[in-house]
């Protein structure tokens, strides 16, 4: 067990977001986490792909790379596959993780290999300034859309309960608290985690998340799972999560359904059904969505998985030598 | 009647048939027990691009082609002696490169009339006279498969598959190979399918028995065995060397080796080799895409081993935005391109030397990568071990060209002295290699050794040397990130120089010019080694003097290249390409070469080489 302090995590370089944005309040529960774990900052690595967030790295007092668009998560696979020392993060965005590295985050989420994605999603483009991204909401206005986009968005939860990803997670850049409880959830998780963050761009998305996470609007539109406890939310408790014929789920008030029709939440199902109908129970973060740790379960993890049979072949065969790898060839031998 | 045997020095032997005839397999057995039996030899595989294109046609021709001799030899051979055509489609697609007076041996019960259609022919060329050039022996192999095989339980559909066993009984019967090692191997490759053995070993055994018995052939052959070097020997093809190259370049540099990549023609055969040798500290990462591939490869370089990713043309297209990042970042990276015909899917089993170029241009900004390409297929063991030392001390991607002549081609390879092998230091930095103005230390990742300009690596797990690198410009030594315009020249002039000091770093080049009295050079690259070696020979043997070099490194070129282009008043540049090397010879020695090109997906021919410097001097 190591000590240190979150001054230890803090790098030299001067943070350059944009004032007020919300990576400040993500790179800050970051620091104040990484203590708790009692690891050394030198088996902590950060790697990130391109984009606001992935300026994340050069901010932490850790080993880090800014690798290139959309490819942090195969970095990252490969330096897991050969280090289960080190604790890897990849730090992405809506645009990096979705669009680009769409089929990276997938698959990274699929092989389950043990690495924790933190996806800042701020439904626009920052670094490129200003375009819609595959978060952004149909009619947005960009400078990419200007009669407003067209296209349906991704869900990221949804997406990677279908991934068939074994820890996915959201949280939200104004509750410092419950980002970290989502992230120390996510490192505990042996695997490939998944927390998605939505965090505010004030600069070309400014208050895309006011109607959730604004102070006043938590309580009414803010749903918590927690895991054995029924699903109730609103500043009088009057909500909840309810089962339902058609959708699987439907928000409904206390009051008009049945005691034994509240759902309870199970991050821990080995089926995803009903994560994923709880996932869709907001299409944005305009009505009543969820946050909270949706999927958690055990299974193989794949850098595990392959270091088994390396060791199963070294048992069988022996550690392989120059000599041995020459003398199994078929030879003949000319005197 | 007595058979007689004739011995030979050398023969070319060419087995085609459908694509699902086998002839890849009869092929590569024919040459394994040529290789026991001594003899020196050298194979050229040539098969479609589809796993089973429609049956009977010529798109479904595949064919294994194999050069043996009592002697040294360079190359598959020009134009095949035997050719065995199991059905129209094949004879019609392989005739034209029978040698004269060629034997031509074809399974008689195909010659159909529907199969004659769909090969294309009106007439049955068996019965039109235009086969009359040739020594055509027309068997029955079907029908005498089937009668061989009738007691083994096979159905018919089944026991026809055995054919190609039949044919390699007779063709091990005409050349004298042993009769018990192909046995033998029968029994074991076939063990688990009771039925398949028998009627394999059945036909074999009637081949080989026909052969004898027939009265058909006036004559078997012998083709003694050649004077190898003592040693141990091994037939190997360019593709399984490689990936041993690669194990051994992991052991030599007590690495672990992380191979990334995704499958394609003609590489795929590396990651199937590697796949099975995970007690050598070798992981194979089947990924997602070739770039994924790649990322996989260089996230592994970052922790301290060794990432290798293997590929054709069209995944070095994908990987290049993430080279440049292992150019900018400075990470070892092996990259392998079996190079294949292009542009595009082009001809996907069919070789090429077109990507010289995309290797060394092919990236944004000012990205040297050095590049190692092998000459033979068991010299692919050499090169990897080569490409993967020049990665590794100095922290860059380094391509590794062979292609797929080379990856599927074989040649007897005399196993080398391991304990000979050169070991290979990753060199990573555990201390500090800066002290701040406070005292203590810290870790500056782009500081470097002031000759050979390689930069302090730290891998993760190092305590007190954390700090963060990236493909956004560095700082010099520091490593942060910089936008200072000056600072950008400079780096991009390290990274360069530091690419180019590699030449002080390589064998200097050695050219093969037994007259020392010639004006004329051919300098190849790469594969088409064993062609133009081939073809000196026979201009020598006509008493035509010509020098030869052939290149391994071909960024940095060695750096006597220039003064040796300065001997020669003719340098002739033979490439299957549109000139590539050429042009880089050209540019940057400002000499003048001729280039001389073929783009035919198949490899020199001797001849080809021959007759071109043939002409060239009767022209002057």
């Amino acid at each position: 067990m190591t000590v240190t302090t979150r001054k230890d995590w803090a790098s030299d370089q001067e943070v350059k977001w944009c004032p007020g944005c919300g990576d400040y309040s993500i790179l800050a529960a970051v620091q104040l986490l990484m203590p708790e774990f009692g690891i050394e900052r030198s088996n902590t690595v950060f790697i990130s792909g391109i984009g606001c967030a992935a300026r994340f790295p050069y901010y932490m007092n850790t080993y880090g790379v800014h690798s290139i668009h959309g490819r942090a998560p195969t970095f990252a696979t490969g330096l897991a596959l050969t280090r289960p020392d080190l604790d890897i993060w990849v730090v992405s965005g809506d645009g990096d993780a979705l669009s680009i590295g769409g089929n990276h985050l997938i698959h990274a989420l699929r092989r389950n290999v043990n690495i924790k994605i933190l996806l800042f999603n701020n439904q626009i483009y920052g670094l490129t300034k200003g375009q819609y991204s595959p978060t952004s909401e149909i009619g947005k206005v960009t400078k990419s859309s200007p009669f407003g986009s067209i296209l349906s968005p991704f869900n990221p939860i949804s997406l990677a309960l279908g991934a068939e990803a074994t820890f996915v997670a959201r949280s939200h850049d104004m509750d410092r608290n419950h980002m970290m409880e989502m992230m120390r959830r996510a490192h505990d998780h042996k695997g490939s985690a998944l927390v998605e963050i939505y965090q505010n761009c004030n600069v070309f998305n400014d208050g895309a998340f006011n109607e959730i996470t604004s102070k006043d609007k938590r309580a009414d539109n803010l749903i918590n799972l927690l895991d054995n406890e029924k699903i109730i939310f609103g500043q009088n408790n009057d909500k909840c999560v309810a089962y339902d014929r058609e959708n699987g789920v439907k928000i409904a008030d206390v009051s008009s359904v049945g005691e034994d029709e509240i759902v309870v939440y199970n991050s821990k199902l080995d089926n995803p059904a009903l994560a994923f109908a709880i996932s869709r129970l907001a299409s944005g973060p305009y009505s009543p969505t969820p946050v909270g740790v949706f999927r958690d379960v055990q299974k193989s993890e794949y850098g595990e998985a392959l270091r088994a049979q390396s060791q199963d072949a070294v048992d069988k065969k022996g550690r392989g030598t120059l000599e041995g790898l020459l003398g199994s060839l078929p030879t003949w031998t000319v005197d | 009647m007595t058979v007689k045997n004739e011995t030979l020095d050398r023969i070319v032997i060419r087995f085609a048939g459908d694509s699902g005839d086998g002839m890849q397999l009869t092929g590569d057995r024919f040459t394994e027990s040529s290789a026991l039996f001594g003899n020196d030899l050298s194979t050229f595989p040539n098969f479609p691009a589809e796993i089973r294109a429609p049956a009977g046609t010529i798109a479904g021709v595949s064919a294994f082609q194999v050069h043996i001799a009592d002697h040294d030899i360079l190359t598959p051979g020009d134009a095949p002696n035997v050719l065995v055509a199991m059905n129209p489609a094949a004879l019609k697609a392989n005739v034209g490169d029978l040698d004269q007076d060629g034997m031509l041996i074809v399974n008689s019960d195909s010659f159909d009339e529907r199969s004659l259609n769909k090969a294309g022919y009106s007439s049955n060329p068996l019965t039109d006279d235009s086969l009359k050039n040739y020594r055509v022996y027309e068997i029955p192999m079907t029908t005498l498969t089937l009668e061989a095989t009738k007691e083994t339980g096979a159905k018919p559909r089944d026991a026809e598959r055995s054919k190609n066993f039949f044919a390699l009984g007779l063709i091990t019967w005409m050349f004298n190979r042993p009769f018990e090692d192909t046995f033998e191997w029968i029994k074991k490759k076939f063990a688990n399918r009771e039925i398949v053995l028998e009627s394999n070993l059945v036909a074999y055994k009637a081949g080989h028995a026909f052969g004898e018995t027939a009265e058909l052939f006036g004559s078997s052959y012998t083709v003694g065995p050649a004077h190898f070097t003592k040693g141990t020997y091994t037939n190997i093809t360019g593709n399984h060397a490689t990936a041993l190259g690669i194990v051994a370049a992991g052991l030599l540099s007590d690495m672990e080796v992380l191979l990334g990549t995704y499958p394609i023609t003609p590489a795929s055969d590396i990651l199937h080799e590697l796949s099975k040798l995970r007690h050598y500290n070798v992981k194979t990462f089947q990924a997602e895409d070739e770039i994924a591939g790649v990322g996989a490869a260089l996230g592994a370089s970052y922790g301290g081993s060794l990432g290798v990713t293997t590929t054709s043309g069209p995944g070095v297209d994908l990987k290049s935005e993430t080279v440049g990042l292992a150019v900018s970042l400075e990470l070892p990276l092996l990259v392998i391109d079996v190079q294949r015909a292009g542009p595009s899917t082009g001809l996907p089993t069919k070789t090429e030397q077109g990507d010289l170029l995309l290797a060394m241009y092919g990236r944004h900004g000012e990205s040297p990568v050095p590049i190692v390409a092998a000459l033979t297929p068991s010299d692919c063991f050499n090169a990897a071990i080569e490409a993967a030392r020049i990665a590794i001390k100095y922290r860059t991607p380094v391509i590794l060209l062979t292609d797929g002549y080379l990856a599927n081609g074989s040649e007897p390879w005399l196993l080398p002295d391991t304990s000979k092998l050169e070991k290979i230091d990753p060199n990573f930095k555990t201390e500090p290699n800066h002290v701040n103005s406070d005292g203590t230390g810290s870790f500056y990742p782009y500081i470097r050794d002031p000759k050979t300009l390689i930069r302090d690596m730290a891998i993760p797990g190092t305590p007190g040397l954390e700090h963060r690198i990236g493909g956004l410009e560095k700082a010099n030594e520091i490593g942060s990130v910089s936008y200072d315009s000056l600072n950008h020249e400079l780096m991009v002039t390290l990274r360069n120089k530091k690419i180019e000091g590699i030449q002080d770093d390589i064998p200097l080049a050695e050219v093969d010019d037994p007259s020392s009295d010639t004006d004329i050079l051919l300098l190849g690259w790469g594969s088409t080694y064993g062609a133009i070696a081939a073809g000196a020979r026979r201009l020598r043997a006509l008493d035509k003097k010509v020098a030869h070099l052939q290149l391994r490194h071909l960024n940095p070129f060695p750096k006597n290249l220039e003064e040796i282009l300065s001997t020669y008043e003719t340098v002739i540049v033979p490439e299957i390409n549109l000139g590539q090397l050429s042009k880089l010879i050209a540019a940057k020695y400002l000499v003048s070469v001729q280039s001389f090109t073929k783009v035919q997906g198949v490899p020199f021919k001797a001849a080809e080489i021959e007759r071109y410097v043939l002409n060239m001097i009767k022209e002057n």
